[in-house]
């Protein structure tokens, strides 16, 4: 009985969303976002996971660009300077090249879509399950491409900052910057696919969104890397959490809009 | 009158604190003391001190060693601005930053605090305060910071125009809800002219900020949470700008634009309130920095603070409705010579 009163007051709250996202009053609105969210279409938003996870695989030099953009990129760094045992010098050149790896590799996320393969997608999913599960694909995507950075970033411009680092929270601090990059620019790689100007306009719209986030980000890392624990880092990580989670609501609530044409 | 008393109010408004707010004097204070450290014994020297008026009335001065006082021997006023005291400075006062403070009738009390340095080897003495009844200054005039100096006029032009920038932008993001919720292009050109305006009081707030830097921490810019998120602001709108330009058509230009602006608007106002609190700052108000209440605690301050903030926030937004009916002219005449 109990369930069932939940599932049609999820429904009618979604029905109300989906009917029009301005007639409640906000704060009703947000509360009711979430529980929506709960039982939104979980299967579509699976079902549009695997759909991205199919035309990579049927793609692959789609993440063979990415990993190689990565690998030359460090490798140039490494012609330039050899090898680095600054820490905050090493710190700050990984998050550069991991922030225009992210820049990279998310800019193509809505570029692929041609208009038919898009208009199919509008007839067949809601919009708010494209960008949830968009985002979720970005933010597996950059979870691992920040630790195949990393991997080849210690390998070319050498370890030597990373011997007296907390390595765990380092990692963690690393994938959680890669994955706040991804929630951030889903939305504007988005936004400049819509413009039709491809991944220039991303960067000027993504940098100065991104920038706050890069720095409490690198704060964190260079923490993390002078040994401080979980105690210190910790409150950069929970900062760059509660962006994420502003950011994930803010697409879901405006993404209906970009959709549409 | 209807409909425009307040921009009447604006003007009025910063008459008073450009008049006011730059012709007030500063509050008398003792800036500087010729001797870097006293030893036991007849020691002279000389204080200088700023918008004081030594000279007609016949100040008293004393140390202050460790909580313990000692009246100057003699005061002789050299001008209203300089005076040369002697002391007797007692065998007994202990090793110290010593304090000197001074009265007279128009100045009221005025300190320095850790002047010089005391080679006291003593534990104390028996104190011997001047023989005077202190009472307050009673003329009206900004507080005399150390470092802040003349420069804390400033708060009345730099710290409102952040207030108009943000009350600008507030208004462009509530005109982009609309242009989302009715595909209404008048609002989008509403959000357009308040961004634009906004972005003038931003680029006013930098300019008058660097100043202020420069005349306080000695630095036009320097790398700090607050001014990370200025230049964070600027940029969000920059682009903004930029990503109008990018796109023909009217509709999904205003769309786009709507869209960025509602999600640039909540995260650069999460930024900009939480970004500053989690490192150190130099500037007021972040890091254990006094906030501003420690200068709006001084009522002659908040007398001009409070003014200024509403008459540029309505000057902004006076600005704003004309140059949204220069921009609703524009677009007349091109539908005109279309």
């Amino acid at each position: 009985m109990h369930s069932i009163l939940v599932e049609k007051f999820a429904r009618q709250s979604l029905r109300a969303l989906r009917f029009n996202l301005f007639s409640a009053p906000s704060a009703v609105k947000l509360f009711f976002a979430f529980f929506a969210v709960r039982t939104m279409r979980s299967t579509e938003i699976a079902h549009l996971l695997k759909l991205e996870w199919q035309l990579d695989r049927r793609q692959k030099h789609a993440w063979g660009s990415m990993a190689l953009y990565v690998v030359s990129t460090v490798y140039v760094c490494y012609q330039g300077v050899r090898h680095l045992s600054e820490t905050p010098i090493w710190n700050a050149l990984f998050w550069i090249i991991l922030l225009f790896a992210a820049f990279n590799a998310l800019g193509r996320s809505f570029q692929r879509e041609n208009s038919g393969r898009q208009l199919y997608l509008y007839t067949l999913a809601s919009p708010r399950s494209v960008v949830l599960a968009r985002t979720i694909y970005n933010a597996i995507t950059m979870a691992v491409l920040s630790l195949l950075s990393l991997a080849a970033y210690a390998l070319f411009i050498g370890s030597a900052p990373l011997e007296g680092a907390q390595m765990g929270t380092f990692i963690l601090v690393v994938m959680a910057g890669g994955v706040g990059f991804a929630l951030v620019l889903t939305l504007i790689s988005a936004l400049a696919a819509r413009a039709g100007n491809g991944i220039g306009l991303m960067a000027i719209l993504g940098f100065p969104i991104v920038l706050p986030m890069l720095l409490s980000v690198m704060k964190a890392s260079k923490l993390a890397l002078d040994g401080m624990g979980w105690d210190v880092t910790g409150k950069y990580v929970i900062w760059l959490l509660l962006i994420d989670v502003i950011t994930v609501v803010l697409a879901w609530l405006l993404f209906p809009y970009l959709w549409r044409d | 009158m209807k409909g425009w008393w307040w921009k009447g109010l604006s003007v009025v408004l910063l008459l008073y604190v450009v008049i006011v707010g730059l012709r007030t004097p500063l509050g008398p204070a003792l800036v500087h003391v010729s001797v870097e450290r006293i030893a036991p014994g007849e020691v002279s020297f000389e204080v200088t001190g700023y918008n004081t008026h030594f000279k007609e009335n016949a100040p008293h001065l004393w140390l202050e060693n460790d909580g313990q006082k000692v009246c100057a021997t003699s005061v002789t006023p050299i001008s209203d601005a300089a005076v040369s005291v002697t002391f007797t400075v007692p065998q007994g006062l202990r090793e110290s930053m010593t304090s000197i403070r001074a009265w007279d009738v128009k100045d009221g009390p005025l300190v320095l605090h850790e002047a010089f340095f005391t080679e006291g080897r003593g534990t104390g003495i028996t104190e011997t305060p001047c023989a005077i009844q202190e009472t307050a200054r009673t003329s009206f005039a900004f507080p005399n910071r150390a470092i802040l100096n003349e420069t804390i006029r400033n708060l009345f032009f730099h710290v409102p125009m952040w207030f108009t920038m943000m009350v600008l932008m507030t208004i462009s993001f509530w005109q982009s809800l609309r242009v989302l919720r009715t595909g209404d292009l008048g609002a989008d050109r509403m959000a357009l002219s308040a961004v634009d305006v906004s972005l003038l009081f931003a680029a006013l707030g930098l300019i008058t900020g660097s100043i202020w830097a420069r005349a306080t921490w000695g630095n036009w810019w320097t790398s700090d949470p607050k001014l990370n998120g200025a230049a964070v602001t600027v940029l969000i709108y920059a682009a903004y700008l930029i990503l109008r330009g990018s796109i023909p058509d009217g509709h999904k230009r205003a769309r786009l634009a709507a869209i960025y602006n509602i999600f640039a608007y909540v995260l650069m106002f999460v930024f900009i309130m939480v970004l500053p609190r989690l490192t150190d700052s130099l500037h007021p108000g972040n890091g254990g920095n006094p906030a501003f209440s420690s200068y709006d605690l001084d009522s002659s301050l908040r007398a001009l603070f409070y003014p200024a903030v509403i008459g540029w926030i309505l000057l902004g937004v006076w600005a704003y409705t004309l140059h949204l009916r220069v921009s609703r002219l524009k677009a007349l005449s091109d539908d005109a010579s279309d």
